[in-house]
């Protein structure tokens, strides 16, 4: 029985060669391994969670409690932080900033991506490297001049400063991804489209695009995670404090004189977390081909 | 049949034969994306060189000044400091984040149950906004509630607290610990991807020839995996260089100036102290190391193209 179940893995490949391992060599070179890497990967997030629904009397003390585990857990850090402070407008705030600058970004981004990889105008090759060095241009070099430029327009302390500003970072990587996906649409599509009299616009509204959502929402959940992380450009060019961000506001507003509020804190950073680890847990495929396919290029 | 005959016969208007012309086509189809990077991006970065060569302040604008603020800057021992800190911090945080991260990728490479799950997992730390698990990680390193000290003095490795932030050589190693943290998962995932490309046919054929495991690792996976780790260390390499976030929340540069980073100072002293010319002449010093680390991955690429015969 068993020689029949070495023949049948052989042939289909699929472990590769791991079953010449034996079960204790695997456990100290895989398994021991990866639950070391696992917990502490995960410990700060158990920290973040434990810590938001401890009551402050167990919090600060570690000789009758453990502080590994809560045994009155409670709302009250969260409770505080929903309806005490400017929480949920700042979540409404990264929100609408997100979601804008994403669409924005993505929009420009597929008629860019669509004009150097399927136009090929004169160009086309310098313009797509000279994208992707965009891309490599941090945001920490451009805070000032911005902040002086966000300043002169008159968009200092509004949401429009952020909207125009991410898709700076947004739109090289948007478009370097999309080229990729309409490099894989076949050329044949489009010249039986040409041929059938259709325009530019309509291949690339009813072909082009159809065919490249996979693509396409990769991209958005990339840009919109990358969007609500951003720090620097929100925490220079945004003042009041009920116009910030869910990073910005955390750590400006909650964090007060000497008196940390922990719970509270650990509670904002895990609701502020909360909506891209849930859009994430359901695009998985998405958000990890988007991070390979950037790379590979 | 009639209609068609007469659209032929008619010479075509000047708008139809725009939307012919792809280089017109392409002008406009680019105009969106071109538009907003030139204004918000481009120019900014030719502003920052210009206010480099100014005294500019915030309500102020400034006049040039040649290279005073450079000169000021070459003679001031926090920014040569910084540029130490920022070496140091991207030199060894990049070489952990890239062997743990290999090692990572190569146990999730294995044939494991559940492996979606762990991989999908395991990406998290990267998913977070950073400045989010900053804070997790300020309240870890707490001077006087870390569970991290309590652990190991339960354990009875230590008699004393540590102090991880408020120490010099603590901060450091912190900071950097937080980082390779949340650095691991990008490399281990893209080189994940690198190493599921490798033909399975490759190993067995090198192991018929006896090749051991180290041989296996150094002969056969390494090589085929070089031209993604050099992208994926560009990138990790850049984004740590230029990282401001982690250490705007555990140090803001402290103690004594032993964790500020370039960005970090040039933030401090343009935005914080108001003195834009100073800080965007501090940004504009990152740039040479950071064109150095983008050709050196470049070239570095392309001799292994050439090696491999290819062409473009």
């Amino acid at each position: 029985m068993a020689a029949i179940k070495e023949v049948e893995r052989l042939d289909t490949d699929e472990g590769g060669m791991g079953y010449l391992q034996s079960l204790p060599r695997r456990v100290v070179t895989v398994y021991l391994p990866l639950l070391v890497f696992l917990i502490v990967l995960l410990f700060p997030f158990y920290w973040m969670t434990i810590t938001a629904v401890k009551p402050n009397v167990e919090m600060t003390d570690y000789v009758n409690y453990n502080p590994f585990w809560v045994v009155h857990p409670t709302l009250e850090h969260i409770r505080y932080l929903l309806f005490e402070t400017s929480y949920p407008g700042w979540l409404l705030n990264t929100v609408i900033i997100s979601t804008a600058a994403t669409f924005l970004s993505l929009a420009a981004a597929v008629l860019a991506a669509y004009a150097i990889e399927r136009l090929r105008f004169s160009g086309a090759r310098q313009v797509g490297l000279a994208v992707f060095l965009a891309y490599l241009v941090p945001p920490s070099i451009l805070f000032i001049p911005l902040s002086v430029m966000v300043f002169n327009l008159g968009l200092y302390d509004t949401p429009f400063a952020l909207i125009l500003t991410y898709p700076t970072f947004l739109i090289p990587f948007c478009t370097w991804l999309l080229m990729g996906y309409f490099r894989s649409i076949p050329f044949e599509l489009e010249e039986c489209a040409l041929i059938d009299g259709a325009t530019r616009w309509q291949i690339l509204t009813k072909i082009v695009l159809p065919l490249s959502v996979p693509g396409l929402i990769s991209a958005g959940i990339f840009a919109f995670t990358l969007s609500w992380n951003e720090f620097i450009y929100a925490l220079t060019f945004i003042q009041s404090s009920e116009k910030k961000t869910v990073p910005v506001g955390v750590l400006t507003e909650l964090v007060r004189s000497d008196v940390y509020e922990w719970g509270a804190l650990m509670a904002g950073a895990l609701i502020g977390s909360l909506p891209v680890v849930v859009l994430y847990s359901f695009f998985v495929e998405h958000y990890v081909s988007s991070m390979t396919g950037a790379v590979k290029e | 049949m009639a209609v068609p005959s007469v659209a032929v016969q008619r010479p075509p208007s000047i708008l139809s034969r725009l939307a012919e012309s792809r280089n017109a086509l392409g002008l406009g189809f680019m105009l969106p994306a071109a538009a907003l990077l030139l204004v918000f991006l481009t120019y900014p970065l030719g502003l920052g060189v210009w206010l480099g060569f100014t005294d500019a302040r915030i309500g102020r604008p400034g006049i040039f000044i040649g290279i005073e603020n450079y000169q000021y800057l070459w003679s001031d021992s926090v920014f040569w400091l910084s540029v130490f800190n920022t070496l140091l911090y991207t030199i060894s945080a990049s070489i952990l984040k890239f062997v743990l991260g290999l090692w990572l990728a190569l146990i999730l490479n294995e044939n494991l149950p559940f492996k979606s799950f762990f991989r999908a997992i395991v990406l998290l730390p990267w998913v977070v906004p950073t400045v989010l698990s900053a804070i997790a990680f300020w309240w870890i390193y707490d001077s006087q509630f870390s569970i991290l000290s309590w652990a190991l003095q339960q354990m009875g490795l230590i008699d004393h607290r540590i102090n991880f932030l408020g120490d010099p050589t603590n901060a450091r190693a912190s900071v950097i610990a937080a980082n390779v943290w949340r650095g691991i998962p990008f490399v281990a995932i893209t080189l994940l991807a690198g190493l599921q490309t490798i033909p399975q046919s490759l190993y067995e054929a090198a192991t018929l020839d006896g090749a051991s495991r180290w041989q296996l690792f150094r002969h056969v996976t390494l090589p085929l995996l070089t031209p993604i780790i050099a992208i994926t260390m560009t990138f990790s390499v850049l984004f740590t260089f230029t990282d401001f976030q982690l250490i705007y929340v555990l140090t803001r540069g402290g103690p004594v100036n032993a964790t500020h980073l370039m960005a970090t100072l040039s933030f401090q002293r343009g935005i914080s102290g108001g003195q834009l010319g100073e800080g965007a002449a501090i940004a504009v010093a990152m740039i040479p190391f950071l064109l150095a680390a983008i050709l050196f991955s470049y070239f570095g690429l392309q001799r292994r193209r050439w090696q491999q015969g290819g062409g473009d």
